[in-house]
Order: C-alpha cells, then structure tokens, then sequence
C-alpha cells in the first residue's frame, strides 16, 4: 500500500454523488455548509434532492425525520460540533427514539479542524451520539473508507451518526474494500499490545507500531470504525492475544471510543488500558499538526502509551 | 359517514369525557389542552383528513401531527374513535407497557405519525412530511397542531421559514391559542402576541378563528386546503378546558387529572351533550 494523502469529506462527496445517480430515494439536507461537507456534490446532480436548510440544524434534523418517515433515505450534513450538540435532542426525539431512516454525516470532527478553534472542534461527537439508544455511530479511518462507509449506511435502515475530518491524512485501507457495518479489521498483527483506533487515529497506530518494532515491541493495529455497536468479537481475540490495549481517537477520552473499550473490557476481559485522546479539556486555534502535538494525539503519544500499557501488564504477571 | 356539524359538536364532547375518563384513570397527563383541542380534533378526524383506519400506511393519507404532544388524549381518543384501535385501550393510558405513552410514539399505536412530546419539534417534522409529498408528487396534505406556549421555541420559527421558502402549500398548521401554558398566562411567561403578524412575517396564510366553532373550523381548514403556493396557519381562538366549567381558563388542568369527584362532576356536565 503506498501513502497516500485524502480528505474524507471529498469521498463522502464522491459517494453522494454515486447516490445521486444511482439510489432514488435518497434525499440530502445541509446547514449551509455544502461546500465544505461536500453534499455540493449531490447537488450537482439530483439538485431536486438536495434541501438547503439555513443555518438551523434543529430544523434540519426535523425535517429529516418527517421526510425518512416519508420512506426517504435522508443524508443531514454539518459539522460535527453542530451535528452532534446543537441539536441533540431533536435528534434523540424525532430520530433515534422511532429509529428512522436518517443518516447524520458530520465533518470537521476533532481538534485537527485547526485555526478556526474551539468552538468548532467536536471533542466530545461520539461520546453524545453513543449515549443515544438506536444510534449507529461510525467513524471510519480514511477517505476510501469514508466513501465505502456512506455507501454501506445508505443500504442500512436506520439512525447513523457518521464523523469525518477535515484535513487529507494518510489511507490506511485499500480503495474498494468492503466496509461491513460493526465489524473492525486488523490492519497489523501483533503479539504484545492491542492499538485501538478511530477514524485519522488508525493512521497514527499504524505509524506507532513501526516505532515500537524498532524498540522490539510488536503491536496488533485495530481499526475500530463502527464505534457503536462496537464489534466485541474482534476486540476480544485481540485482547486475548496481547493482553494489554491502548485506544486512539482524535475525542475526549469521556465517553468514546476509550470508554467504549473500557465498558468492554471492565466487564468481560479486565487488562491494562491506556487512553489517547483529549483530556476533559476544549482545543483552540493552530494548524494539525501542531494541536495534535500540543494535545498528546501523535503516533509517538500511542507509542509511549502502549509502553505503559505493557509495563501494567508484565508488572501484574510478575 | 359524512357527520353534520351537530354530530360533530357531540363528537367533540364524546372525545372530551374519554380524555377526562382516561386521564382521571391514569392519575396524571394533560386535560386542559387537550379539551381545549377537542373540537378541532373532532373536526379534522371526522370531517377534514383523508385517513383510512383500516389501512393506517395508506401512501396516500393526509398526516396528522401532534406536535403539542401533551394533549395526547384527546389524539388516541381521536385515533380510537375512528377505529385505529379498541376503545377499551384508552383506560390504558400512561400505564406501564401500555402503547398509549404519555406522550405519542411512532410505531406504538397505529395513526400516530411521529413521536412528539417534547415541544417545538412537530412543525419541522410536518415540513419533512410535506417536502416528502411534494418530492413524490403526491396530494395529500400535512396537519399539524401546535401549542401556544410552544411557539416561544425557536425551532418552529426555523421550520416557519422552510415552510414557506419552498412553498409549502399542502402544509397545514393550527395554534391553539388558549392563552395559558403552565406557569400560567403566555402574555405573562413570554408574550406571544401579535402572534398573526410573526405569521404574516414568515410568508404564511393566516386565519383566525373560534376554535370552538365548528363551522368556523371546517371553513377554515377547507380554505387552507385551496392555498396555492404559501403554507397556512389557523390560530384558533380557544379556551383551555373548555366543555367542563371548573376546568375552563384554569391553569391548574395543564398538567394534573381529574380526581374522582371532579371526574364524575365532569362526566355529568359532558354527558348530556354527547
């Protein structure tokens, strides 16, 4: 696999218009932030089914619910920090509660929006979504997968919160794959530790092993893309193996994907965890790269983390 | 059965007693907007929306939206009535692994379109309904019924100006304006008025109307009918409680039920006008 460097939303956009051309009951809304979640792109071509709502999102999540209530496969598309919280509770009345047919695809998610600061760096998306009953929550780890992931979820009947970046970061699946709702993939097999991650985090796992191979320390890469329901089969075998587990997402380490592995974990299979994510603490303004330097999201921050995590684990078996 | 307004009037009366009767049963819920509704409910069940009890998925039904989800007993009375399901059902309300939820469900009683309760949402769903009709081609019309005190929640403005920017004559909705929310007045907890002019504002038809007559209620609704390009909105002149004295303009039946006393004081009063 050769590097290769692509925003999701551009593939969200390519999938859309797939979608466009090809499935007739799909209907897109959008909070006047097309250009940027690329739902422009269905526009392009089914501008009948693309339904621009204003800069109001609590609307726009009505509407889709009466309109998947209307038998519509209804894409609403914002970022994620109004996706996920602006509207929270119209999503968990007129959507998750009757399970209806809307798919929720917010971009911008995580603190690597960069310059535009705090108040659009959704920390804390899936952590919201997956407290709600019903509620599919995806986050896939590159563009192919996004484009795979919008595909998949357009063939599934039901509420789906979706979150993708803003900025190209590397692949890590090959364009094409199959992208099977629930289930994660194993990107690198390991024997000593389990690296867990989510969307661009899986990118940075995969970087994090080859700095622990050059210190002898053989690392198992999950790529967890369906936060909810999380697939505990392949989880476990992982667990299983190595014994110790380290979980990374561009999120607060409250409530997603960290937690998520701990509630597994803490009930079925208790072993050393180390978290990587945000801190119980908001971002602000900077480029990626340095906010993910700044707050402790780069491969070296998964590599010290997974150290940690095997250090637990041979002290508990001495 | 095409009903005459007399018919309707004691309809409207039948749905108030089954709404004091199951509320008073369920020691809890909310009589005063419901009663308050009772004759447009009656209306619009009996008269105005195209609606087939047997067949509740009919693709071609007009939708009803409760979006003052409260007043759920007078919206399962309606639904009963018509035939949606037994009547004996309605002395179920509220009760534990009942389908008559305190607040209206989708998917847990036939004829409820969408789950409401937590106000200020039902108008945006309305609207995704209509878009729906609109998209698919189809003629049937949306209803929706708002409370007063909801409209102080900015969602139903954002869904107000949807409506209106694409055109969404098949959208119908009511306000019942009975003036009283819980804490009391709504010109006293957030003033409302001049509520025509904030619709006139948005783009919609208004019409004004006593909510309690039932001829002004079906010529209302067969106006609305005839709009050719803009969404309309009925404000109903009502009062809360209306059809038992001690309830009327009280504030205190928004949200608490009959005891037994009141309940028969109630029945007797309802009764003899059924």
């Amino acid at each position: 696999m050769t590097e290769n460097k692509l925003a999701q939303r551009n593939y969200y956009g390519k999938a859309l218009a797939d979608l466009a051309r090809n499935n007739p009951s799909v209907v897109v809304l959008d909070a006047d932030l097309a250009d940027s979640t690329k739902t422009s792109e269905f526009k392009k071509i089914a501008p009948e089914r693309f339904i621009e709502v204003g800069i109001a999102e609590q609307n726009m999540i009505g509407t889709a619910s009466g309109l998947a209530a209307s038998g519509k496969t209804v894409f609403a598309s914002t970022f994620a920090v109004f996706a996920s919280g602006r509207c929270w509770e119209q999503i968990r009345l007129a959507v998750a509660y009757p399970k209806l047919n809307v798919k929720i695809v917010a971009t911008h998610c995580g603190i690597s929006v960069g310059e535009d600061g705090a108040s659009h760096q959704a920390l804390e998306d899936i952590a919201l979504m997956r407290a709600l009953p019903n509620m599919t929550v995806i986050s896939p780890a590159d563009a192919y997968e996004a484009y795979a992931a919008t595909m998949a979820i357009s063939d599934f009947d039901g509420p789906v919160y979706m979150r993708m970046g803003r900025s190209e970061f590397p692949t890590v699946t090959d364009e094409g794959s199959e992208f099977v709702i629930g289930r994660a993939s194993v990107l690198r097999e390991g024997d000593d530790v389990t690296l867990v991650g989510t969307g661009q985090m899986v990118a940075l796992c995969m970087e994090a092993a080859s700095i622990l191979l050059e210190e002898g320390i053989d690392a198992e890469v999950v790529n967890m893309s369906t936060i909810k329901p999380l697939d505990t089969g392949t989880l476990g075998a992982s667990m299983e193996k190595t014994g110790c587990l380290v979980t990374a997402e561009e999120h607060s380490i409250i409530g997603g994907l960290g937690s998520a592995v701990a509630e597994f974990a803490s009930g079925e299979m208790p072993m050393p965890l180390e978290m990587v994510g945000t801190k119980d603490t908001f971002g602000e303004s900077g480029t990626p790269d340095q906010l993910l330097e700044k707050y402790g999201l780069t491969s070296k921050d998964i590599a010290e983390a997974a150290k940690r995590s095997l250090e637990r684990k041979r002290k508990l078996r001495a | 059965m095409d009903y005459t307004i007399e018919e309707l009037e004691k309809k409207a009366n039948l749905l108030r007693l089954d709404v004091i009767e199951a509320t008073s049963e369920a020691r809890s819920g909310h009589p005063g907007g419901s009663l308050s509704s009772a004759d447009l409910m009656a209306a619009l069940y009996f008269r105005v929306i195209r609606h087939d009890p047997a067949n509740p998925q009919w693709e071609d039904r007009d939708r009803f939206i409760l979006s003052k989800g409260h007043a759920a007993p007078i919206l399962y009375s309606a639904l009963a009535e018509s035939g949606y399901f037994p009547r004996e059902d309605l002395m179920t309300l509220r009760k534990i692994g009942s389908n008559l939820q305190g607040h209206p469900v989708r998917g847990k009683v036939p004829g409820v379109e969408m789950s409401t309760g937590s106000l200020g949402q039902g108008l945006s769903m309305a609207c995704g309904i209509a878009l729906a009709g609109k998209l698919d081609s189809k003629d049937y019309k949306t209803f929706c019924l708002l409370g007063d005190g909801e409209l102080q929640s900015g969602q139903n403005w954002e869904a107000a100006m949807l409506a209106h920017h694409y055109h969404l004559n098949n959208l119908i909705a009511f306000v019942d304006r009975n003036r009283l929310q819980i804490t009391g007045s709504t010109e006293c907890t957030m003033s409302l008025d001049p509520l025509p002019d904030k619709w006139k504002a948005f783009g919609w038809n208004v019409i004004i109307i006593n909510g309690h007559s039932m001829i002004q209620i079906l010529e209302a609704c067969s106006k609305a009918k005839q709009s050719e390009t803009n969404p309309t909105v009925i404000i109903l002149d009502t009062v809360k409680g209306k059809g038992v004295s001690f309830m009327e303009n009280n504030c205190e039946f928004h949200g608490k039920a009959c005891k037994i006393e009141e309940r028969d004081r109630a029945t007797e009063e309802l009764v003899c006008r059924i």
